[in-house]
């Protein structure tokens, strides 16, 4: 049987719109050195690296060998695992399998991306099918744009509702100080911002962020004498839909994707209760709509009562379910690395080592990884030993 | 290869070529592609185990993972399920240059099939859009016809 793992240490980059200063490879070996620092340890003590990003962004195939200088990987297990916009997450998953199976005792999970050095857009475009899809698909915004159409036909939620996510998530970034937007913003500067690809304007979305993470995970007996508390996996889960837009965006069901991963996780974690029993979440919410429709399907509150639920408070720092005390992907967005961003600050929460961003006392964290065809991964991290 | 060669700032090097791939439409999908040029309708297939009607026909049932082979014709007309009117630039990567805007993607539940085949909606006012509304699909000229996506050219609203 599998054996307990923990995460003992993140880094991550001072997140930016461009990084001229830095390749991809020297950007990564920030957040690795600066991962490496929080758990004490130097590259030598890492035994295998997982890493990713997002296919066609940069045009470098073979990251795994391309980046050795950077992840630290020279003459060292190494593997690229690559799924979209839940990459992070997955690269966390494949670090978290590589020790829970006993062959690796500390394993660095690298997730990056440089955004400034494609067109973002166009590179989305290519996780589309060449011959179905490519010719009316436009990239995530449209993508996602249709689901909230569907979402406002269906339970009446608003612009407005939709608004108060992009409030919340960018306002909580200034308590982060490695968030790449930092200006606070109102409902109506979200309502005034130009409208993208109807509903969805330049506020409701994420932007565009150069910017690497690398979490060190550890097997049970290792964990405990690196840090005092160690993040334990409690739980993780993935589940893909289809390669077709067409088969996985019937609505009216939810993001089924993130109802089963997440019902397979809280099964796992002893979950019956969500919005009660976890204390902190970091969703990846790429988009405000999400922020509303994606909490019914992972439970927090029942369908159409998303818009409700957050106005009432319940997402805010001081409330039921604190969400994105980071400031969220509507803040940053380095895309290979986004997911893997939601990991490592739902390890920082129950670390305790939030600082200003800290949620007290969080002893239950959730991150969510969400990806390309409405697919979902979902972590569930805690301060007990499961 | 270019580089921006202002030596005071920091130098990036540009890169601005194509490259050409060649996909296989495979049996089924060049069904669909005749059946439009022939009889300007769409076809489907069905999977014996789930009874699932999709479009465009594919050979396997992804939840079922078995082959499908009976191909089922349908109509040219369907329902707005959820759409965007686009207003934002981005580089096709199809074509290589600026997809013109704006233009509206539309998920189109077409008559007869279970799944949501993706298209371009002929209206750009959002006001005269709804989730709900009948389509009906314009075709290509058979004569310019050429066995891809874009002999569809777009679907009108039909109420
Ligand atoms: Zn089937």
């Amino acid at each position: 049987m599998s054996r307990p793992v923990g995460i003992v240490g993140t880094g991550q980059t001072d997140h930016k719109s461009h990084r001229p200063d830095v390749n991809g490879r020297e950007m990564i070996r920030e957040a690795v050195t600066r991962a490496l620092e929080d758990a004490e340890l130097s590259i030598k003590d890492i035994d295998a690296i997982v890493i990713g990003n997002m296919d066609h962004f940069e045009s470098i195939n073979y990251v795994d060998t391309w980046s050795v200088e950077g992840s630290g990987g020279v003459m060292k297990p190494i593997m690229k695992i690559t799924t979209g916009g839940t990459t992070g997450a997955t690269v966390a998953l494949a670090a978290y399998y590589h020790v829970a199976s006993g062959l690796f005792d500390r394993v660095l999970a690298i997730g990056w991306e440089k955004n400034s050095e494609s067109d973002t857009t166009a590179a989305i475009i290519t996780c589309s099918d060449p011959i179905w899809d490519r010719f009316s698909y436009s990239g995530a915004i449209p993508s996602l744009a249709t689901e909230a159409t569907a979402y406002m036909k269906q339970y009446g939620a608003t612009q407005e509702d939709a608004a108060l996510i992009a409030v919340r998530d960018r306002n909580n970034a200034l308590n982060n100080p490695h968030a790449h937007l930092q200006r606070p913003i109102t409902v109506d500067d979200v309502m005034n911002s130009p409208m993208l690809a109807y509903p969805i304007k330049l506020l409701d979305v994420c932007p565009r962020t150069d910017g690497a993470c690398a979490v060190v995970f550890a097997a049970d007996g290792v964990a405990q004498k690196l840090t005092k508390q160690p993040a334990w996996v409690k739980a993780g889960s993935v589940r893909h839909t289809f390669t077709w837009f067409g088969d996985s965006t019937d609505y009216d069901r939810g993001l089924v994707s993130l109802q089963r991963a997440s019902a397979e996780a809280y099964k796992h974690a002893g979950i019956t209760k969500p919005a009660e029993e976890i204390d902190v979440a970091e969703l990846y919410l790429p988009y405000t709509y999400a922020g509303l429709k994606w909490i019914e399907d992972l439970g927090f509150c029942g369908k159409g009562e998303g818009a409700k639920f957050v106005r009432e408070g319940n997402t805010d720092m001081n409330g039921k379910i604190p969400v994105n005390p980071s400031g969220g992907v509507i803040s940053t967005n380095c895309i290979g690395a986004t997911a893997l961003l939601r990991v490592a600050e739902a390890a920082i929460q129950v670390m305790g080592k939030g600082g200003d961003r800290q949620v007290d006392g969080a002893k239950t964290a959730l991150a969510t990884g969400f990806g390309g065809c409405f697919w979902s991964d979902v972590v569930i991290l805690g301060a007990q030993k499961p | 290869m270019s580089t921006e060669r202002n030596y005071d700032e920091q130098l990036t090097v540009k890169f601005t070529y194509p490259m050409p791939y060649r996909w296989s439409v495979g049996e089924h999908g060049s069904v669909f592609f005749n059946e439009i040029k022939k009889n300007r309708r769409f076809v489907g297939v069905r999977c014996p185990s789930c009874g699932m009607v999709y479009v465009p026909p594919r050979r396997v049932c992804g939840p079922c993972f078995r082959e499908l082979d009976e191909i089922v014709p349908l109509t040219d007309e369907g329902t707005i399920v959820a759409f965007s009117t686009v207003n934002y630039p981005f580089l096709d990567p199809a074509t290589g240059v600026q997809r013109p805007i704006p233009y509206t993607y539309g998920y189109i539940r077409l008559d007869g099939a279970d799944n949501i085949f993706s298209h371009i909606i002929n209206e750009t006012d959002v006001s005269k859009i709804q989730v709900g509304m009948k389509v009906k699909a314009v075709f290509r000229e058979p004569e310019q016809m050429q066995g891809n996506i874009q002999d569809i050219k777009h679907f009108d609203i039909i109420g």
